[in-house]
């Protein structure tokens, strides 16, 4: 950070070549928070928050549930934000940022529909409704598996970074638009199923619980997408002669 | 203007030249459409209920079946560089090649539903909406799925590609489209959907040539 000849300090971590050893530092400290938020938003979900008063003990999974979408959908907006830098600035670093971040939203889309669908088998008899959110979550899936299928079907990395930034971009400007439509859709086809807005007064350390796991879920995503963005530069930047020298020194 | 309909004009004298590939499309609708009913079974009612849902899906795939060739052959033959190399806006160039799939693609889908819809006992003004629906909506289709062409263009398997990323972000024009139609039948009054979709369009014609630009640039560069 205190590098005097460059006009924006920041801006010197553009490069990979710096980048590269800052992640593999910070890396470790992000995968421990992980680590240790997931144990203690666990243990409040599992053991301090109290029993739902009409959904017993099955309502825990929000423990996951929520904090997996919440992060599905962060992540889209991160590697759209990213994509979109690449384009614009033409930095090779945040387009193998966006990369990097695919397959965790990816995950976390999945993991929210799956823990979703086992919510719905105890608490609606189901186990798929199409529930408004389940199913823009779905949609969200299909949108995180057209960028992953787009950037794996073009060979020229340059290109499957510009194609996928292009593609995050638009899916990033309809995201909303297919929230509200299905949000709509859902009105008009199901007037009186049981909506997953629950009780109205959370208990606190439900609240809490969620919360920690959210940060948890962030923490991981970092982690994770840093290790990967790792692997990505030295895999594009194999000819460069600082990655030989990190390679060989590792 | 004059120049989207340069490119209009040459992408319909081509296909002109070519008819089987736009009939080929058509007829994958007509059959998409007839299959549901063998399937599903005869009942009347039953077919009025799903009728709008079945057109509108059969639309999204007929008009997804053009959408490969859209910028391909032009790609393969160099004239798309050439276009992007023109002094003329490529954006409006591009604009007009889209316009010109609509028409093949998307208008012979307005004009053949009201008959299949009579088949799944529509009535007459479920079908007059069905149509305007369409109408709005097809364009919808061609513009979006043109992001999703130019950025396939040249991609190993890129058809099936092109399905995976243009088919979510049909799910809006879907849901409007054959919701108007629903709500016509409900009694509700069509106007909210109608609406709706006249404005995705006007978002798409703004944006999706735009973004096609950009993706066709990527691809040829």
């Amino acid at each position: 950070m205190m590098e005097k000849t460059s006009a924006s300090p920041w801006m010197r971590y553009a490069s990979p070549a710096t980048f590269y050893p800052l992640a593999g530092k910070l890396q470790p400290w992000f995968a421990g928070l992980a680590a240790l938020l997931t144990i203690a938003g666990l243990w409040i979900g599992f053991f301090v928050a109290p029993t739902d008063a009409t959904q017993g003990e099955g309502y825990r999974i929000i423990f996951v549930h929520v904090p997996a979408s919440w992060m599905s959908m962060v992540i889209y907006c991160a590697m759209a934000f990213w994509a979109g830098i690449g384009l614009a600035f033409n930095t090779r670093l945040s387009s193998m940022m966006a990369s990097a971040l695919a397959p965790t939203g990816a995950i976390f889309a999945l993991l929210s529909l799956v823990t979703g669908s086992l919510w719905g088998k105890p608490m609606w008899g189901t186990w798929w409704v199409w529930d408004a959110r389940l199913t823009s979550e779905l949609i969200l899936f299909f949108l995180y598996l057209g960028f992953l299928a787009l950037q794996a079907a073009i060979e020229d990395p340059k290109r499957a970074d510009r194609a996928g930034a292009v593609l995050a971009l638009v899916g990033v400007v309809n995201v909303p638009i297919i929230y509200f439509s299905v949000k709509w859709w859902n009105t008009l086809h199901q007037g009186a199923t049981i909506s997953m807005t629950k009780s109205p007064s959370m208990a606190m350390t439900m609240l809490w619980g969620m919360l920690l796991m959210a940060l948890a879920f962030w923490m991981y995503s970092i982690a994770v997408a840093l290790a990967r963005v790792r692997n990505i530069i030295l895999e594009r930047e194999r000819h460069a002669d600082w990655v030989r020298g990190a390679v060989e020194n590792a | 203007m004059n120049t989207i309909l340069v490119a209009l004009r040459r992408d319909l004298l081509l296909a002109a030249r070519r008819r089987s590939e736009v009939v080929t499309a058509l007829f994958f609708f007509v059959v998409v459409v007839s299959l549901f009913p063998l399937g599903i079974g005869p009942e009347p009612a039953m077919l009025r209920r799903i009728g709008p849902g079945v057109l509108w899906v059969a639309a999204l795939l007929a008009t997804l079946l053009g959408l490969p060739r859209l910028f391909a052959s032009d790609h393969a033959d160099g004239t798309l560089e050439q276009m992007a190399l023109s002094p003329r806006p490529f954006a409006l160039l591009v604009a007009g090649k889209i316009a010109a799939h609509w028409l093949l693609c998307g208008l012979p889908l307005v004009l053949l539903a009201p008959l299949l819809g009579l088949q799944f006992n529509l009535n007459p003004g479920e079908l007059q909406v069905l149509m305007l629906a369409l109408l709005l909506g097809t364009p919808v289709l061609s513009l979006i799925g043109a992001i999703g062409a130019a950025l396939t263009l040249g991609v190993r398997g890129g058809g099936t590609l092109l399905a995976l990323l243009v088919l979510p972000l049909y799910v809006p024009t879907l849901i409007f489209g054959a919701g108007a139609v629903e709500a016509q039948s409900a009694g509700l009054g069509s106007s909210a959907q109608l609406s709706i979709l006249g404005a995705l369009l006007a978002l798409a014609v703004f944006f999706a040539p735009w973004a096609t630009t950009a993706a066709l640039r990527i691809a040829i560069e």
